[in-house]
């Protein structure tokens, strides 16, 4: 084989492995969605939502609690981090040079990167330990940990997006800097800063490793933050580890919708962003 | 007035951005107040010894960091090559119409929960690996990779799992790498009449410290996975070579043990776990960061690669 054929082989071989590579990851993709869904409808009906789980050996039964309890955790984890992951966002993006900035940037990115079960961990030390006590408080305060980062880095992205005219429009008018960012800045940016969020829940919502110590299980409904809570991952988790078919089969129930959350909340926000991009040109 | 409002907005912001550094010094310090009982009683034998037995007060955590390194590495040798094609097929070769779609369907992967991995390697995959271990060949099966009896549950399955998870995470950052090596290293290669892989190759030598970068964020997000993992390595603290036995992970003994832990000595082993979890995903994410940062800067002053999540990148 000349030097040239050999080379050219070479590089079909190459580009046959790249495409090779496309289709072995989205196989598992394929195959996961294909069961999540054909497993998953088989067993999802309206008990599902509206029904407590049913007991062993009893067929039927529902996640009404974990559904409940995967709200409130979000919920919570949401009203927690919100407020802070937007604040330090507006100082990076405001004070962007400063050393601060780049402090509280560089403790997003850390957080960002801290394993799941690491800030469970954390959290039963701080929030479960003293108290002697699991708790829906406990759950989301995890969750919340985990959403600050995210939605900090975001918006102080999407501030700095946000046309410097914008802003010395407002300080001309004779606006304190508060005013201008809050008034004008924030408010330009708002749509961005929701997709955050809204990022930040699709993620946090389908974690199971730090709620399996903090905000634990309960078969039983309750709304009390105070007492362990159910939540769809965990109940999965028991029920995928569960030796009956009917506790599996809920498990399937559950992952569809989980899944289906999960991919609405980013299927949302890639929409949401496709717009704000359009709007800028 | 102005100049007073200034000031208050300054440090009313700050004071929440604040809150998230004194997150992170608080969890360094919980993990470290709360393993001092086990780091007090074991010192440095806690890391080398293989006894994991709480009933008899003997907590040896070798056997946890040889199953995450093993889990990990295996992932990274399936997963690397796979995402670099990817990252290689989407920025340089796929249509421009596949192009965004093949973004979003990879990204997709990145956006199911851990616990779905679980419940599908658990039901679907774990019988897969069982009936490949049972029919393995038995000059295979006397090599000590492929040695033992086949549950199914174990390394191979854990190391297949971590893999499919990772490569969306390589894969986009590599991606966004490859992007900024300037057009020009490529029309170079081209107008000297190099082969496409020819080209490509020497884009990928360029960007290799990204890549290499890209590479060690999978890793980081390797050794902390826990849900998928603890539910298909079988949780058996048993250092093996075989990629058939089950074995156990840091971040797996946590997830099953750490609400057993009755004892506090027990307890603190399983919060030193955690902090030395904390501490190698924190030095590897950092190390990551940084040479991506080194690779963006170099090639186009651009830290845009570095800082992007594969669901920023999806959006």
């Amino acid at each position: 084989m000349s030097r040239t054929s050999r080379r050219k082989l070479l590089s079909a071989l190459f580009v046959g492995f790249c495409g090779l590579s496309v289709t072995l990851a989205l196989a598992p993709l394929a195959l996961i969605l294909f069961y999540v869904i054909s497993q998953g409808v088989r067993s999802l009906n309206l008990a599902f939502f509206t029904h407590m789980p049913a007991p062993v050996g009893e067929t039927g039964g529902g996640m009404y609690n974990a559904i409940v309890g995967t709200l409130i955790l979000t919920g919570l984890g949401s009203a927690f981090a919100v407020p802070i992951g937007i604040m330090s966002g507006v100082y990076m993006s405001e004070f962007a040079g400063s050393r601060m900035a780049a402090a509280i940037r560089f403790a997003a990115d850390t957080l960002n990167g801290v394993p799941s079960i690491v800030i469970g961990v954390f959290v039963y030390g701080v929030a479960v330990l003293p108290f002697k006590q699991f708790s829906a408080f406990a759950g989301g305060l995890a969750l919340g940990i985990m959403m600050i980062p995210i939605i900090a880095r975001t918006t102080e992205e999407l501030l700095l997006l946000v046309p410097g005219t914008m802003r010395e429009g407002a300080l001309a008018l004779g606006a304190t800097r508060s005013k201008a960012v809050f008034g004008v800045v924030l408010p330009a940016a708002l749509p961005g800063i929701i997709t955050g969020v809204v990022l930040a829940l699709a993620r946090i919502a389908g974690e199971t490793a730090p709620l399996l110590f903090t905000a634990f299980n309960n078969a039983f409904f309750t709304t009390k933050l105070n007492q362990p809570i159910a939540s769809l991952t965990v109940q999965i988790y028991a029920y995928a580890n569960s030796a009956y078919d009917d506790w599996h089969r809920q498990a399937w129930a559950g992952a569809l919708v989980l899944v289906s959350i999960v991919f609405m909340c980013s299927v949302f926000a890639r929409i949401a962003t496709r717009r704000l991009e359009a709007m800028r040109g | 007035m102005k100049r007073s409002s200034d000031l208050t907005f300054r440090l009313g912001t700050g004071l929440f951005g604040l809150v998230l550094i004194f997150i992170v010094a608080a969890i360094c310090f919980e993990l470290t107040r709360q393993s001092m009982l086990s780091i007090h009683k074991f010192g440095f034998n806690f890391w080398r010894s293989q006894t994991w037995d709480p009933v008899s007060g003997e907590f040896g955590a070798l056997p946890f960091i040889w199953g995450t390194l093993y889990s990990s590495i295996l992932a990274l040798v399936i997963a690397a090559p796979i995402s670099l094609g990817i990252a290689v097929f989407i920025s340089e070769l796929s249509p421009a119409m596949l192009k965004q779609p093949l973004v979003f369907l990879t990204e997709l992967l990145a956006a199911i929960p851990s616990i779905v991995y679980g419940l599908w390697g658990i039901f679907v995959l774990v019988p897969v690996v069982r009936s490949f271990e049972a029919s393995a060949p038995a000059a295979l099966r006397a090599l000590p990779i492929f040695s033992g009896p086949p549950f199914g549950v174990g390394m191979l399955s854990a190391g297949l799992i971590l893999a499919i998870m990772v490569t969306p995470f390589i894969s986009s950052v590599a991606r966004e790498v490859l992007k900024s090596v300037p057009l020009t290293q490529r029309e170079g290669a081209y107008a000297l009449g190099a082969t496409r892989f020819e080209a490509i190759r020497a884009a990928i030598l360029y960007a290799r410290t990204g890549i290499i970068g890209a590479v060690m964020l999978g890793f980081g997000r390797a050794l902390g996975e826990t849900m998928a993992v603890t539910m298909v390595i079988g949780n058996n603290p048993r250092i093996s070579t075989s990629l058939f036995a089950p074995q156990h992970t840091m971040s797996a003994v946590i997830a099953n043990e750490f609400t057993e832990a009755a004892d506090p000595l027990y307890l603190a082993a399983l919060f030193e776990i955690g902090l030395v979890l904390f501490v190698i995903t924190l030095a590897i994410n950092g190390c990551s960061r940084l040479l991506i940062w080194s690779m963006a800067r170099s090639a186009s002053g651009s830290r845009a690669a570095a800082t992007a999540t594969p669901a920023e990148v999806a959006a």
